[in-house]
């Protein structure tokens, strides 16, 4: 058995704000990241980000990544890559995968920073090859320069499919159509004004059907729906296409939480199963703390400030009292009010109310 | 088929790597996942399905799903959108993955 202080589960944005805070407060801390490289989604986000200073507003994710682990590689911090947490247990037992072999770590306290995924949409042959996350298709051809296909369908019209579908035309590839069940538009009107100017087609009250191909997608049905979301029958069309891209929205990966029973709650504003957490980031296992999308889903920018107050949190807990403690807490907090105010933070304000975080 | 001209990002020029899927010889670059380079020869078909044996294509790139686990080296089971190309890798796709006993 290894023993750690502090152990960190992934190496995004929570998880790497979280191990600076901990780490500025003297603790010794491991990150543990399933991929070969540190910074998670930011790595593929090519696009600047909103939101205020603090958060790195008008600076792109991809160099976000690069400040974050400039921010900590200079400190005594243990990364380990390649390594995933396969199992995680009541009595703060961590099961580490990495180079083929199992390694079982005791930790004094854990920061569970594993973000989320995507989720899937039912549809006839919704399996076929060609039909990815749309998160696939940003990690492919952002990082990897790797293109899906030539010409794309995108499902769904939140942020992260008006964004990479602008991205898939910034990198050559043909976007034929958005579909959107719902009838608005979900992401920001900016993304989606961009979209309409480069003649991409925004069809709302619109779900797609079944797709079709032999081994391998060659186009979709689509179908109109009523205010009742049911399908209006002689609507159907059919638009041809080599890769289809599901943008329905992230779950919070929360698998390792619930695996050590820790207590869990759907709350469909969060996007899944989430951990009930105090106000200190603690979950109902004592010293196993919890931050970013894996507490509810909303945007890097947050994940970075909940990051740096749950390795505060985590420090202190552990004995480890930060020398600028009171003031960062406050400043922190103060940051996440500002990033959830106004009517785009309605919908995660009033998810957060239900897994007891105390939120005015 | 390859990013040739973006307007923010750069690819700088890489070293070929040169790798065998199914038997077939093909070429990446360095920094590749083996799933990237995959995706780029051309591969759409990565896995079977379990039970129905349907074609599964490349899908979260992150390590969540599985559609792209492969043999590498002899080794199962790997998630090739998580692992690095390196020069001579020999790739297999599984064709019994699992075996059902309904």
């Amino acid at each position: 058995m290894i023993e750690k202080e502090l152990v960190v589960i992934g190496g995004g944005p929570a998880g790497l704000s979280a191990a600076k805070t901990a780490l500025e407060a003297g603790m010794k801390v491991v990150i543990i990241e399933r991929s070969f490289a540190l910074g998670g989604q930011l790595l593929k986000q090519t696009h600047k980000f909103f939101g205020s200073e603090s958060e790195y507003a008008r600076t792109r994710g991809i160099d976000i990544a690069k400040i974050l682990v400039s921010e900590i590689e200079n400190s005594d911090v243990e990364i380990m890559l390649n390594a995933t947490v396969v199992g995680l247990y009541k009595d703060n037992i961590l099961t580490v995968y990495q180079d083929h072999k199992y390694m079982k770590i005791k930790a004094k306290a854990i920061i569970v920073a594993t973000g989320a995924s995507e989720k899937f949409l039912a549809f006839e042959n919704n399996d076929l090859p060609g039909i990815y996350g749309a998160g696939a298709v940003q990690t492919l051809m952002n990082i990897h320069g790797v293109l899906p296909g030539k010409e794309v369908v995108m499902v769904g019209s939140g942020n992260i499919g008006l964004i990479v579908s602008y991205q898939l035309i910034q990198a050559g590839v043909k976007v034929k159509a958005l579909v959107e069940a719902a009838s608005r538009i979900g992401g920001y009107a900016v993304h989606a004004s961009k979209l309409r100017r480069l003649g991409v087609p925004i069809l709302t009250n619109t779900t797609v059907r079944k797709a079709f191909g032999n081994g391998k997608v060659e186009g979709v049905e689509i179908v109109k729906l009523d205010e009742n979301w049911q399908e209006i029958s002689g609507t159907e069309d059919q638009i041809a296409c080599d890769s289809v891209c599901i943008s329905v929205g992230l779950s919070p990966m929360h698998q390792l939480l619930s695996m050590a029973e820790a207590e869990m709650t759907y709350v469909n504003e969060l996007g899944g199963l989430v951990p009930l957490k105090s106000c200190d980031y603690e979950t109902s296992l004592p010293h196993v703390y919890a931050c970013g999308d894996v507490t509810g889903i909303e945007e890097a920018s947050s994940a970075m400030v909940e990051g740096k107050i749950a390795g505060l949190m985590a420090a202190k807990h552990a004995g480890f009292v930060h020398p600028n403690y009171e003031k960062l807490e406050a400043e922190l907090n103060e940051q996440l009010c500002i990033l959830r105010q106004g009517p785009c933070g309605e919908k995660i304000r009033c998810g957060l109310k239900k897994v007891g975080a105390v939120y005015d | 088929m390859r990013v040739k001209e973006h307007p923010i990002l750069r690819f700088a020029e890489r070293d070929e790597l040169h790798f065998t899927f199914n038997g077939k010889i093909m070429i990446g670059y360095q920094g590749d996942t083996i799933a990237a380079a995959l995706v780029d020869n051309g591969v759409m078909e990565f896995s079977r399905s379990v039970r129905n044996n349907r074609p599964r294509g490349f899908y979260c790139a992150i390590g969540n799903c599985g559609s792209c686990n492969m043999t590498l080296n002899g080794i199962r089971d790997t998630k090739t959108c998580l692992t690095l190309l390196e020069e001579g890798m020999i790739v297999e796709s599984e064709k019994d993955r699992v075996i059902i006993n309904d």
